[in-house]
């Protein structure tokens, strides 16, 4: 039996601890999430970039609606969930539905604060803290002029940053001297305020708001002293409140947040918070990075990992506004027992200072060039001692040198364990690693591998240069080509993060390594389901709106839109009453051609699609698969059967070969061939794998083709027994169907790897057992096509034309709706 | 305007077409990830593939024979290709019927 996970708030916080625990044991839980907004998991943070129009709402999305589904997880949207029964251990939400829960993680962030002014509850007064907000403003600024935003901290200057770029006029009001003071000192924040003053925002400060004007929409904004300022949209951003109700009302120990301890455990058992909602050891947190230590130790927790507790997070801040770079990060302001080092450099802008006691730097501000805050973050977060070499933190190395900028020199210095997607908690280690085991060649592929910059993309660029530091800039533009115009990815690429991160559908794919068109190509689709399927034989569902028309329709489409049938001829050796079975199936259905393939088998041309499952059901034979991108045929000669040269049993072999791999899909065709003996009569040293009898043996030939470019086989090696060649066949046709790229046959594929790591790749028994035993799980969940759509009516009616008949009238319509066969028919139109 | 019954929404699968004949031309009506629905005469501009057996990609189809890439809002190839082919305007109603709207002569409209 799974264990029941509740999450109550459906937000950053939540959602990433579930993510983890999916990955962790995928099988441990069955989740159901709740969450007040009607939308499926997004980054918060990037409203700002919404706003702004850097980004749009699609675009923010972290987990759609597929996701949810896909994973198995119950998302309840829209719901707010009122109560918690901790007695019957079952969960209540507003629209009345209730579930049963053994672990509830309550993860519902914070809640705007809005001024308690008169007149906060008129019309266009709102918080920036959801998509729906973010939508208010937008609309607003399509019919109104003047904005003013309360509250001039990080969430106030990026909402006024925003709703300039919508064109509206901006006013930020602020209570203190000066703007952002809880991250930034005097000096830093007045030339931030001179660079935002430039790009058209105006500030009014020390104003003390008293009242709200207007009657049922705001209209201007009222000051302590007296003044006013003209307004149809307030935007508040004056701080956050742990949203505890639901604990609070449900005697879960609350302080300013959710109490909890360094396991993320609340005083009630089996009741845990993570996230925005949650203080711990007396600090509740605002910011998304602690959110995700909390919740990857909360994760381990749950799947009941060995982990050490939550210790509490530093936090840093970097405002998110085109065009200014500021970060702060710790203690800003200088303190008895503190020093200083600062620059201030006025002909550039930039200005940076770092606070030091007792030997260790314990905070920073910059302003104007931040590309050394990930360096200083570091120290502050490791606490090292940095006693006298405290000049290099600030000016670098040999200190003043580079004219302040410290452009891509400074990745190439930093250590492995140094972070560089502070929200991710990613090291440079970890990411130089992945481009170099993983072949990564762009941001993008690093993001959907190692999740850097996946959530504020503040540190993108220095990803870049991590990339650009590992590969050299040459390795970065010769970048070798995606699998199709939709991705940068290569195949390998692909098919690791399939495996790495579980992804199980084509669409999963393409949303999470960021493909360029959201539904892919026809290159790019059927490749995925071949990846997905060979990675997840048993859990990936066969998509066949991402099949080539041949594979859907399991048959060759020919160049009129008609169609041939192949159906399977083991080894090629047939019987009297097969054959007058396919001779009377191509009369009933006159059937314009018949003709013997180059693989020996028969080939019935000219069918029309409407008549391909009659077709297959009166021939009651197996798709021969003449179409696929699969085992084709395996061509025999006579061998010791009839033949006076023949050596071992080639149609025996041949047959037991077909039968065995029968339906295996494969990177692109495969054909295999047994000869009796060296005369190769049945040519089997042009085949994807051509298997020659000797005297007392096989020989096993590998990678050959009779096709475009013709290529004669490599040996392999030779073998003694009929087992040997089955277990070699089917070791070697796995190895190609894990390492092969889509579309590319053995005969291209074995230089491209190389005959040598083919044979290291099956030269002992336990490694050929382990892909024998793949392959199989690959086989034995392969089922006949044919039969499968003459006995499954839904397909069946897919080769079918829809009817068509006249619509008189709305009513009729819907008569005739309700029965096609009945009197509307007589109005069918047909040719 | 002649509105011919084709049949119901749940009669095509996502991301796939199913076929109707009105007078002597062969449409494909093809069901889009949003649920949308589109109509194009099923011959593609270039050698008369079957549109209806393309892959679907957001509202493009690739033509089964050779490739070619089609919007079917509004039926143009897309470069490096180029042709147009005929798009029908599709209407469903509550009973979730799929209707095709053709000009009284049996030919497009836009
Ligand atoms: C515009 C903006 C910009 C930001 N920029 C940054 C930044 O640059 N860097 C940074 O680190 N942080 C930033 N933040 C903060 C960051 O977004 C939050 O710290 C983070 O989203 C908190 O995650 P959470 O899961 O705790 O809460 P949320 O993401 O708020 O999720 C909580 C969810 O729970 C739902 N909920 C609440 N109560 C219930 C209930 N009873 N039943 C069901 N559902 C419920 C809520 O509707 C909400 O969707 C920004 C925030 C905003 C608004
Ligand atoms: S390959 Fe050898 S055994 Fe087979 S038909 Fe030719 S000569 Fe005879
Ligand atoms: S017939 Fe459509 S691409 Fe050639």
């Amino acid at each position: 039996m799974k264990r029941k996970l509740v999450l109550v708030g459906n937000g950053m916080a939540g959602v990433w601890c579930v993510e983890h625990m999916l990955k962790l044991a995928p099988q441990r839980f069955e989740v159901t999430i709740f969450g007040s907004e009607p939308h499926p998991n997004y980054n918060r943070i990037l409203l700002s970039s919404v706003l702004a129009g850097d980004s749009s709402m699609k675009d923010i999305v972290l987990n759609d609606w597929d996701w949810y589904r896909d994973n198995g997880i119950t998302l309840h949207a829209g719901h707010t969930v009122t109560k918690i029964d901790k007695a019957k251990r079952t969960v209540t939400s507003d629209k009345g539905v209730t579930v049963p829960y053994d672990e509830l993680i309550l993860a519902t962030g914070s809640r705007a604060f809005i001024l308690p002014v008169p007149g906060a509850d008129k019309e266009g007064v709102i918080a920036f803290r959801d998509i729906k907000d973010c939508e208010t403003m937008m609309e607003s600024a399509k019919k109104y002029k003047k904005a003013v935003v309360i509250g001039g901290g990080l969430l106030g200057l990026e909402a006024a940053r925003g709703l300039l770029n919508l064109n509206m006029e901006v006013s930020v009001v602020h209570i203190h001297d000066y703007v952002m003071e809880r991250q930034l000192d005097q000096t830093a924040s007045s030339m931030l305020r001179t660079e935002l003053e430039a790009q058209g925002m105006k500030f009014l400060l020390q104003k003390h708001t008293e009242q709200i004007l207007g009657r049922d929409r705001v209209t201007g904004v009222k000051f302590k002293d007296g003044s006013v300022v003209e307004a149809d949209l307030v935007v508040m951003a004056v701080g956050i409140r742990p949203n505890v109700a639901i604990a609070k009302d449900h005697g879960i120990e609350v302080n300013r947040g959710i109490v909890v301890n360094d396991f993320l455990e609340t005083n009630v058992p089996n009741i845990y918070a993570v996230g925005e909602c949650a203080e711990h050891r007396g600090v509740a947190y605002g910011l998304v990075a602690p959110l995700y230590e909390q919740g990857d130790v909360l994760a381990k927790r749950l799947c009941g990992l060995e982990v050490s507790g939550y210790e509490g997070s530093v936090t840093s801040t970097k405002l998110k506004v085109s065009g200014v770079d500021v970060f702060s990060a710790g203690q800003y302001r200088e303190a008895p027992g503190t020093r200083a080092i600062k620059v201030v450099d006025e002909f550039d802008g930039i200005y940076k200072k770092v606070l030091i006691r007792d030997g260790k730097v314990v905070g920073a501000v910059m302003f104007g060039d931040t590309s050394d805050s990930t360096r200083i973050f570091k120290l502050i977060r490791t606490g090292e001692d940095v006693s006298g070499r405290e000049k290099e933190v600030v000016l670098g190395e040999g200190f003043g040198g580079a004219g302040g900028k410290s452009a891509g020199s400074g990745v190439a210095a930093m250590a492995d364990d140094e972070i560089i997607c502070g929200c991710n908690g990613v090291s440079k280690g970890a990411i130089v690693k992945a481009i170099n085991e993983q072949g990564l060649t762009s941001v993008d592929a690093i993001k959907a591998c190692t999740g850097a910059s996946r959530s504020c993309g503040g540190c993108k660029p220095l990803v870049g240069e991590v990339l650009q530091c590992t590969l050299g800039a040459d390795g970065v533009t010769a970048a070798k080509e995606g699998i199709c115009g939709c991705t940068t990815l290569g195949r390998d690429e692909v098919v690791e993060a399939i495996r790495s991160m579980h992804l199980t559908t084509s669409k999963e794919v393409m949303n999470v390594l960021g493909w360029e068109n959201t539904e892919g190509c026809s290159k790019c689709r059927p490749a995925l389901n071949y990846y997905l399927g060979m990675v997840w034989p048993v859990e990936h569902e066969e998509e066949r709106e991402s099949r080539f028309v041949n594979e859907r329709n399991h048959a060759n489409i020919q160049k009129d839109g008609t169609y041939s049938v192949i159906p399977r001829i083991y080894g090629g050796v047939t019987s009297p009453q097969e054959l007058k079975r396919i001779a009377e199936v191509a009369e009933k259905y006159e059937v314009p051609l018949v003709k013997f393939t180059g693989g020996q088998r028969l080939d019935l041309l000219g069918v029309k699609k409407e008549d391909l499952p009659k077709v297959w059901e009166d021939l009651d034979m197996p798709s021969g698969y003449g179409y696929g991108k699969a085992l084709r045929t395996v061509k025999t000669c006579v061998g010791n059967t009839f033949c006076r040269f023949g050596t071992q049993d080639a149609m025996g072999m041949g047959i037991a070969i077909e039968r065995r791999f029968e339906r295996l899909n494969t990177p692109a065709k495969v054909k295999i061939a047994v000869s009796g003996c060296p005369r190769n009569c049945a040519e089997a040293t042009i085949k994807d794998f051509g298997i020659v009898a000797i005297d007392g043996g096989w020989e096993l030939h590998v990678g050959g083709n009779g096709g475009v470019k013709v290529r004669a086989t490599d040996l392999l090696c030779k073998v003694k027994t009929e087992e040997e060649v089955m277990e070699y066949a089917a070791a070697y046709l796995q190895f190609y169907r894990e390492t092969g790229k889509w579309n590319e046959r053995t005969s291209e594929w074995l230089p491209r790897v190389g005959l040598e790591t083919v044979r290291a790749a099956l030269d002992t028994p336990e490694k050929r057992q382990a892909l024998v035993a793949r392959i199989d799980e690959a086989l034995q969940v392969m089922t006949d096509p044919w039969k499968e759509i003459i006995e499954t009516p839904s397909l069946r009616a897919t080769f079918e034309e829809l009817p068509g008949s006249l619509a008189v009238d709305a009513s009729a319509a819907a008569e005739a709706a309700a029965g096609l066969e009945s009197e509307a028919a007589a109005a069918v139109e047909r040719p | 305007m002649k509105r011919i019954l084709v049949g119901k929404v749940s009669d095509i699968p996502t991301l796939r077409s199913r076929t109707v004949r009105v007078g002597g031309t062969e449409v494909a009506v093809f069901k889009l990830s949003s649920g949308a629905l589109y109509a194009v005469e099923n011959s593609c501009p270039h050698k008369n593939g079957k549109l209806s057996e393309g892959i679907v990609c957001d509202h493009h189809v690739f033509c089964p024979l050779h490739d070619w890439k089609i919007n079917v809002k509004d039926g143009l190839v897309q470069a490096p290709d180029e042709g147009c082919v005929k798009t029908f305007q599709v209407e469903t109603d509550e009973t979730d019927s799929i209707y095709l709207l053709v000009e009284e002569t049996g030919g497009l409209t836009a």
